[in-house]
């Protein structure tokens, strides 16, 4: 990938977000995408290229009538929309479209026009997970929390503190689903979902969706968007069982993916203005600090719990739409972190970091199954 | 009436149906490379380090250590909540998941890093699932 050589010109969210029982799956990208073409004025005949997951890129393409020459229908979880910039950037720098379009949206809580997300019992996970009773994400993608926090001495307070700093800035976002303040022992004192995971330390369950249109750097002054470059980006998976980790204190994925971003974008760590790190889970962004390398081992708990990560003071502004902890999240929640990176750099959103110039977006699929990270700046090279 | 939906069950396939076979006769088989000896779970027929298809089966000693776990506090069909879902670390390096039980499901009881011992639970006529109980109990050793 050449640094800047692509730019996102146009995104959005859908119209709403939260509960929307009105509109299907299918409607969801629909109304992303369309909000995201009148963003930079295009159409659904001005796009040759089309990448989602969750449904199929053959079912979106046809809705909305397009009729592409690249098609990317990668999906790996929730950080499949990081994998599909990533793919487009080099679809569109080889010559393979012009103009790609990323769709997601999700009817996560009202499950209109939704598929199943079943195990079947012969998978592996089927056969080595599911029988011994989880139910989902609260209870797979914590499992590796407890072993991190006896390894490194992080404390119960320094993982709920992920949570409040977080409400923080989902207090100045009018479209955060909770933007009331909370305390460390409101976090540790909620329901149990399954422990140490109160139910504040688990993201929401919410409807939405969000679309990207991206196209060569050199087309980008044709749009009435301020474009945002492609720098850089990484992908990787380990494997779709949790249980399976090759260590459970750290991501694979996330090292490979984070560690390929950084050197394809040749930025460093003092570089970064603004940072998002998908943030299903209240443990997510302690190991994306560390995996990322913004952090040293053991210490990202302290890093946020002494607020480096908050609004005004901090200087490592993290997850500042509030996250899924706070603002939404439907399920594949990368392309709302997405959103917000692409917001920042634009210089419009709600609680905008002054002088932002670049952003790192950091994604995970599945529970640590799957990675994408991506470098975006508003600046070219 | 419909049945109450019940707790999860495996389906075996060709490639793993040797160790629901053994779970079936008491015995916790994990496989082991003819070329390089790694030690591997779970099954298939072939060494993931090596990627040599000459594997052999063997039983586990059964052992191992709880190295981290959640308890899961919602409702679950075949299941009374609280219960444990654990990852255990099997004295041949393995890692597996699966649920401790005899004994309280508190985190005071589910010590990390406390030795476990398998046990076998009959589900159905075709599944047994493998099950750990702590090795120590109350000061008295369980007989492995």
């Amino acid at each position: 990938m050449k640094r800047g050589a692509v730019a996102i010109v146009g995104a959005a969210e859908t119209t709403e977000l939260g509960t929307i029982p009105n509109q299907s799956q299918l409607q969801l990208h629909a109304d992303a995408a369309l909000n995201a073409l009148a963003d930079c004025g295009l159409s659904p005949s001005d796009i040759d290229g089309i990448a989602t997951a969750g449904e199929s890129p053959v079912g979106i393409a046809h809705y909305l009538g397009i009729t592409p020459t690249w098609v990317d229908g990668t999906g790996v979880g929730g950080c499949s929309f990081m994998l599909h910039v990533r793919h487009a950037t080099a679809a569109i720098e080889a010559g393979l479209c012009s103009t790609v379009l990323i769709t997601h949206g999700e009817s996560g809580r009202s499950q209109v026009g939704r598929g199943g997300f079943m195990r079947g019992g012969g998978t592996l996970m089927g056969q080595f997970e599911m029988p011994y009773g989880p139910m989902g994400p609260p209870t797979l993608f914590t499992l590796p929390a407890l072993r991190y926090l006896k390894d490194t001495g992080t404390s119960l307070e320094q993982l709920a503190s992920v949570a409040v700093i977080q409400r923080e800035w989902a207090a100045r976002n009018p479209r955060a689903s909770y933007r009331d303040p909370l305390t460390v022992e409101d976090v540790l004192g909620a329901r149990m979902i399954a422990y140490p995971f109160t139910k504040l330390m688990c993201c929401l369950v919410t409807d939405g969706g969000g679309a990207l249109v991206l196209t060569s750097a050199d087309r980008a002054g044709d749009f009435p968007t301020r474009p945002v470059y492609i720098l850089g980006g990484g992908e990787s998976v380990e494997t779709p069982m949790v249980s399976q980790m090759e260590d459970l204190t750290r991501s694979r994925a996330f090292r490979v993916s984070g560690e390929r971003a950084f050197a394809s974008s040749g930025i460093c760590h003092d570089d970064v203005d603004h940072l998002m790190i998908y943030d299903a889970f209240a443990h997510l962004p302690i190991y994306g600090l560390e995996d990322l390398g913004f952090c040293k081992r053991g210490e990202a708990g302290g890093f946020i719990a002494e607020r480096n990560t908050a609004p005004d003071t901090g200087r490592l502004p993290l997850n500042t739409n509030g996250g899924g902890l706070s603002y939404m999240h439907s399920g594949m929640y990368g392309m709302y972190a997405l959103q917000e990176s692409v917001r920042q750099l634009r210089g419009c959103a709600p609680a905008q970091v002054p002088d932002c110039k670049v952003s790192v977006c950091h994604g995970v699929g599945g529970m640590f199954a799957a990675s994408g990270t991506i470098v975006m700046s508003n600046e070219p090279s | 009436m419909a049945q109450r939906p019940r707790r999860a069950l495996p389906r075996p396939t060709p490639e793993t149906q040797h160790f629901w076979d053994g779970t079936r006769v008491g015995e916790l088989r994990l496989q082991r490379c003819d070329a390089c000896a790694h030690v591997y779970f779970p099954p298939r027929p072939f060494c993931p380090s090596c990627a040599s298809r000459s594997v052999s089966a063997f039983p586990a000693s059964g052992r191992g250590t709880l190295h981290s776990y959640v308890i899961h506090h919602r409702p679950m069909p075949g299941f009374e909540p609280p219960y444990s879902i654990a990852i255990v670390k099997l004295e041949e390096g393995p890692q597996m998941m699966s649920n401790v039980v005899g004994c309280p499901q508190t985190p005071e009881a589910l010590e990390l890093d406390m030795p476990l011992v398998v046990e076998f639970k009959e589900m159905s006529e075709d599944i047994t699932l493998p099950l750990f109980r702590p090795a120590m109990l109350r000061g008295s050793e369980v007989a492995v």
